[in-house]
């Protein structure tokens, strides 16, 4: 699959490319190896640089990039046998949204994520991983599967955001959304999330009420796109870049305000890049929460969980 | 006037226009009918002193949770700094942020109270919103009491960030204990009620009624039709709209609320 380069990442583009042109001849000289091994150096050192100066919209790309794992590849890579299960029972089966039971070491678990095309073709099939209430409803029904047969929930969040369209609103997506809080907040089963890409809005929240929140360090989390924002508070899209510093949306700013539990960290280069490592440090990251919270009775799960909702927020208090 | 032709507030004088029917009408007597215009039945926009007067038993409300300040966790930057926009906001509305919490009678019936003012910032839920409302669950969890909203909201409050968009997630979980109580919990739509505010504990009530007209939903109109390129059905999004798909339970003007409230707590409270 041919590469695909961000904007502030030309010279990493120049030598990947000299790279592969000189990979590629079909007669390699010991010079050319040299000249590879050269390269490579300059390659990694120029990674090191660009991927630990991003300024938040730069994040905001990588998060969006088209060639960031999905949903589906983590599910493939840190679980077995997976069965997928399909449709709300009302309405259909929203594509934007993925679920079933899927098998973490020996651990049986229910995961549900968003899903987004690795094409444009998969993309329009999955709305860009934008659901519609019967992705939500779909996941409700797999949330309360699992806490009848005692399966640890894990989500995925991967959306620009909650469809918003005719359809969406005549079957109630705000209703749909709310719903899944209100089972979250008090299922009986361990629950963790991973904010692998996008985490747009209300249509992310509704998979993260949960036990533990991470986040991939170049995911974002955000209440509104940068665009989105850019438009309303300064009049025009393209102060994006601007908007996105200010909603401190980043996996370092949301840990800082203590508003994640953590980071899963990318090698420099990005998620795009060098997925494996990625999905060895979240299944670790799972394995040893899943651990912690296996060890808690049932209610006092469910109260650790709510007194963490509890106190989000900041303000002052006084007359 | 630009507001005036949304429909969302009413400028001085001895008469006044309707800016959705341009019918001219008596101010006096537009006022005297709750704001509504006699002639189109447009709902214009009411403070929460209007629907205090309105709605419950006289002098009987006593506003909770005035010790709440906003903060600016972010410090947000952007062309009016939020604290600024803070100040306007309660000199414009003379209230503190854009929710009024309480305790007040109902023909006679004791209720835990909140009243959203779309004229502050919209009627976004920040911080000091989301605890408000929090703390109200809390409360008529513990005194046993009904809870009666209304509801003005645009949604999430952007200038507290990820803050804001938390406080959907504690809302709801302060809501669901709430409801283990069997306590009924009413919410009553106002123009209009959108974004992450319809998508927490308001549209979990138990029952929801409606102002006539009201645009009520998830993503706003301009988005949707921004994204989907297409234009919008006529009366998308109205009260009457999400009644036709089930959502909302019933659409009820001004002139009727009080007494249909007091029925429905009536038969919640007494079954």
């Amino acid at each position: 699959m041919r590469k695909i380069y961000l904007s502030f990442e030309s010279k990493i583009k120049k030598i990947e490319e000299e790279i592969s042109s000189l990979a590629g001849k079909s007669k390699i000289t010991p010079e050319d190896e040299k000249k590879i091994l050269i390269l490579k150096n300059n390659l990694q050192a120029e990674l090191k640089k660009v991927y630990s100066n991003l300024s938040p919209f730069q994040r905001v790309e990588i998060a969006r990039h088209p060639q960031r794992p999905k949903t589906i590849d983590f599910i493939q890579a840190i679980f077995s046998d997976f069965v997928e299960l399909h449709g709300d029972r009302l309405f259909g089966d929203d594509p934007a949204v993925i679920g079933g039971l899927a098998t973490l070491e020996k651990l049986k678990v229910m995961v549900i994520g968003h899903l987004k095309g690795k094409d444009t073709r998969e993309n329009i099939e999955r709305n860009f991983g934008m659901p519609h209430p019967e992705g939500y409803r779909k996941a409700q029904r797999l949330m309360k599967l699992a806490a009848r047969f005692n399966l640890p929930l894990i989500t995925f969040l991967d959306t620009p955001g909650a469809y918003p369209g005719v359809g969406a609103e005549e079957r109630g997506q705000a209703w749909a959304i709310a719903e899944c809080l209100a089972l979250m907040s008090d299922l009986p089963v361990p629950t963790i999330s991973i904010g692998i890409g996008e985490g747009g809005s209300g249509g992310a929240l509704a998979f993260s009420l949960t036990d533990r929140l991470y986040l991939l360090e170049n995911a974002y989390y955000s209440v509104i796109t940068p665009e989105g924002c850019a438009v309303i508070l300064w009049k025009e899209k393209s102060k994006a870049p601007l908007a996105a510093e200010a909603l401190k949306l980043t996996s370092y700013d949301l840990l800082e305000l203590g508003l994640i539990d953590g980071i899963i960290s990318e090698p420099p280069g990005g998620a795009h890049r060098f997925p494996e490592p990625v999905y060895e440090k979240t299944k670790e990251v799972l394995l040893s929460s899943l651990n912690e919270l296996l060890k808690l009775d049932r209610e006092t799960l469910i109260t650790k969980r709510q007194e963490k909702w509890r106190q989000m927020g900041v303000f002052t208090e006084g007359d | 006037m630009k507001e005036e032709k949304k429909g969302f507030s009413v400028p001085d004088g001895l008469f006044i226009r309707c800016g959705v029917c341009k019918t001219i009408l008596f101010r006096k007597e537009f006022e005297k009918n709750f704001k509504v215009c006699p002639h189109c039945g447009f709902h214009y926009r009411l403070s929460v002193k209007e629907r205090i007067d309105l709605l419950l038993d006289n002098n009987s409300f006593q506003e909770k949770f005035t010790e709440l300040r906003t903060a600016d966790p972010l410090s947000f930057r952007c062309l009016k700094n939020y604290s600024e926009l803070v100040e306007k906001s309660e000199q414009k509305t003379g209230l503190r942020e854009a929710v009024v919490t309480g305790e007040g009678k109902l023909g006679g019936i004791s209720l835990a109270l909140a009243f959203f003012d779309f004229g502050f910032i919209g009627g976004s839920m920040g911080s000091v919103v989301g605890e408000k409302i929090t703390r109200l669950f809390e409360l008529a969890e513990a005194s046993k009491k009904p809870i009666l909203m209304v509801i003005a909201s645009g949604g999430a409050r952007m200038q507290e960030g990820m803050f804001s968009l938390f406080q959907m997630a504690k809302t709801v979980t302060a809501l669901k204990k709430y409801q283990r109580r069997n306590l009924p919990y009413v919410a009553l739509f106002t123009n209009p009620t959108t974004g992450g505010v319809t998508a927490s504990f308001a549209s979990l009530a138990d029952i929801i009624l409606a102002e006539p007209q009201a645009l009520i939903g998830f993503a706003g109109p301009k988005v949707i039709e921004q994204t989907t390129g297409s234009r919008l059905p006529k009366g998308f999004q109205t009260a009457e709209f999400l009644m036709k798909h089930g959502f909302v339970d019933l659409v009820v003007p001004r002139s009727e609320q009080r007494d249909t409230l007091i029925k429905l707590f009536d038969y919640l409270i007494g079954g």
